[in-house]
């Protein structure tokens, strides 16, 4: 006990205030990826492996806007646009015939797109990362930091992402579509809805909100090819935690998870910090395997 | 020859013959020609042809949940990898180095992490079974990457290669023809043995779990325990293939433990048709080939896996039972 309490007293509260507002800006963008995965899985029962890569080429999307426009805003409603309508394209062409098929098909056709996409763009935009500079370069003190407000900004963005996500849900006549699909999709095309074409805008929709997080990432962690991985994996964590197809959930999960990490930064290396999600994930699995904010059937 | 009907005996050479039969005859033929191939082989096709083999066992072992059991795990490259660390670690660590010890390390390691991933992943079915796997393998590769001390970090481990010994009776260094033959002779042991599992009772609880989960519980069959038992035979034997691997690579690298193996294993599977143990083998050949003739003509830069990416995804779409789908049944039977 006295071992712990010297770690904890060792530990300046400053510090733990900072590592919290970091937690909170990673895990809003965390939620706006995982949310579009959560998406497409709680309607369509597709694991979409090749999420990761989405984000990836929606940051290079943005950086290649940016460059051209000149235009941070413009380059992320840019790039949203055009991997949405990427992932329309993608669907149809190989997730709209696996439709009916056991769902293993798809996480196999989502990984191998993956694949594609990831060595795609190391062929196109080689091994280096791109830098993109922050729209606002404005800080405030935050303690003995200066903390940049284009992280306050970006949490805020996310969450409204999402929270414009929840109201096209709620009230759009899409949205309604959506919502009957989920629940009953032999209904829902009986009724007149145009389940095919739903699946095909959801798909889009998850696609255009990974590239927006990932245009949102990209000024402070730099854009590679290989950034997909790590970020896929974090929000299949969240998604699984949160119970799958749960959106609340899969926010909640989200920030509790970088919260967990950003803490364990203070003491482990950031490498290391990632199996703290991972044991989240292992005590989840042995004691809440459907998820800790699952609602029961 | 193999889409004759299945009750019938095949004709060859207007000779009756039985099912058993023509299938040995077969198997005979291929290993006839696997024993001879580094005679006959450049250096270079040879050392290929035994690495194939190697990537082929790995397919294997995971054939057997992904084809037998009906669980795809995104996560053998941690088996794997354990089975290459606990290869390395016998080798460094014990002199002179014993290729026995080398095999009972690397399956002790394998076994151990397949015990873990077991115990937790079965718990979940199908999807959320193979993200399990994968994020369980990603945290075996956290920790190997980042425990320098122990595992040499990003470098990894260099050691070299035992000699072939049966205690008091051979003791001879291997060259790469030998090396061949061990292998030869490791995989094919293992295939037989898995066979023999497959068309064992419990292979065919097993089978009944891949088709009906439910019901076989219904039966009263513990399928989790079932499920745990062959994940970690996958395990063992994928960390048989790591041990082959190291000691044909002399070194261990964190790179194998890596997802994109997992990845690769999965592919070796569907493009070789699962459900065969034999398709595995094929699919890593047919990968491993076309890769090296796509760099070969483009150039070592070219992005090998963008033409077989999109070659997996149409082959999920248009032949998903694979390369050797089509003689599934014969094969099992």
């Amino acid at each position: 006990m006295g071992a712990v309490g010297h770690l904890f007293q060792s530990i300046p509260i400053d510090l733990l205030i900072i590592q919290t507002v970091n937690g909170i800006v990673t895990g809003m963008i965390l939620a706006l990826v995982a949310s579009g995965l959560t998406l497409i899985f709680g309607i369509m029962d597709v694991v979409n492996f090749a999420h990761g890569e989405l984000f990836m080429l929606g940051a290079y999307m943005g950086v290649i806007a940016f460059a051209t426009t000149g235009n941070f805003w413009l380059a992320l409603a840019l790039s949203a646009l055009i991997i949405g309508i990427f992932g329309a394209a993608l669907q149809i062409v190989t997730l709209r015939p696996l439709i009916g098929r056991d769902p293993l098909n798809t996480i196999l056709a989502t990984f191998g797109i993956s694949l594609v996409l990831q060595n795609y763009a190391l062929w196109q935009f080689g091994p280096v990362a791109r830098k993109i500079s922050e729209p606002i370069s404005a800080e405030f003190t935050l303690f003995y930091l200066q903390y940049p407000w284009y992280r306050i900004v970006i949490a805020l963005l996310s969450a409204a992402i999402i929270g414009s996500l929840w109201l096209f849900l709620k009230f759009s006549k899409f949205g309604v579509w959506i919502r009957a699909t989920t629940q009953d999709r032999v209904m829902a095309q009986a009724m007149g809805i145009p389940v095919p074409r739903v699946y095909t805008g959801v798909f889009a929709l998850g696609a255009a909100m990974a590239a927006a997080s990932g245009v949102l990432f990209a000024p402070f962690g730099g854009v590679d090819y290989s950034m997909g991985l790590q970020w896929v994996l974090e929000a299949f964590i969240v998604v699984v935690v949160g119970g799958m197809g749960n959106l609340v959930g899969s926010i909640v999960a989200a920030i509790f998870i970088s919260l967990l990490e950003a803490y364990a930064a203070v003491w482990l290396d950031p490498s290391q910090a990632v199996i703290v999600s991972f044991v989240v994930l292992i005590l989840t699995l042995l004691f809440r395997p459907t998820g800790l904010f699952a609602t029961p059937k | 020859m193999t889409a004759a009907p299945l009750d019938k005996p095949m004709t060859l050479n207007k000779l009756k013959l039985s099912h058993t039969a023509v299938y040995w005859i077969g198997f005979s033929v291929v290993m006839a020609l696997l024993i001879v191939a580094p005679l006959v082989l450049p250096a270079f096709w040879g050392g290929f042809l035994t690495e194939i083999l190697i990537w082929g066992l790995l397919a294997m072992s995971s054939d057997l949940l992904i084809g037998y059991t009906g669980m795809v795990s995104f996560g053998h490259s941690a088996f794997f990898g354990l089975g290459m660390y606990g290869a390395a670690a016998a080798l460094l660590v014990v002199s002179p180095p014993n290729l026995w010890l080398a095999i009972l390390f690397g399956l002790g390691g394998a076994a151990g992490a397949a015990l873990f991933v077991a115990y937790f992943s079965t718990r979940l079915r199908d999807i959320y079974f193979a993200i399990t796997t994968l994020i369980f393998s990603q945290i075996f590769y956290v920790i190997i990457f980042t425990w320098t001390a122990v595992t040499g970090g990003e470098n990894g481990l260099i050691f070299g290669r035992p000699h072939f010994t049966i205690p008091l009776v051979v003791n001879v260094p291997f060259n790469s023809r030998t090396m061949h033959w061990f292998v030869l002779a490791v995989v094919t042991g293992s295939y037989l043995i898995l066979r023999r599992v497959t068309q064992s009772p419990f292979g065919m609880v097993l089978q009944s779990i891949r088709e009906n989960e439910a019901r076989t519980r219904a039966i009263g069959y513990p399928v989790e325990r079932y499920k745990i038992v062959s994940v970690m035979l996958s395990g063992l034997f994928a960390g048989l293939a790591g041990v082959l691997y190291a000691i044909q690579k002399e070194f261990a690298a964190p790179d194998f433990v890596y997802f994109l193996t997992s990845g690769d294993t999965v592919i070796y599977n569907v493009m070789g048709g699962i459900g065969t143990l034999v398709g595995p083998i094929v699919g890593a050949g047919f990968f491993q080939l076309m890769r090296q003739l796509l760099s070969e003509w483009f150039g070592d830069q070219f992005p090998y896996l963008i033409p077989l990416g999109l070659i997996f995804i149409a082959m999920i779409i248009f032949l998903p039972q694979g390369l050797l789908g089509f003689a599934r049944r014969w094969l099992n039977r």
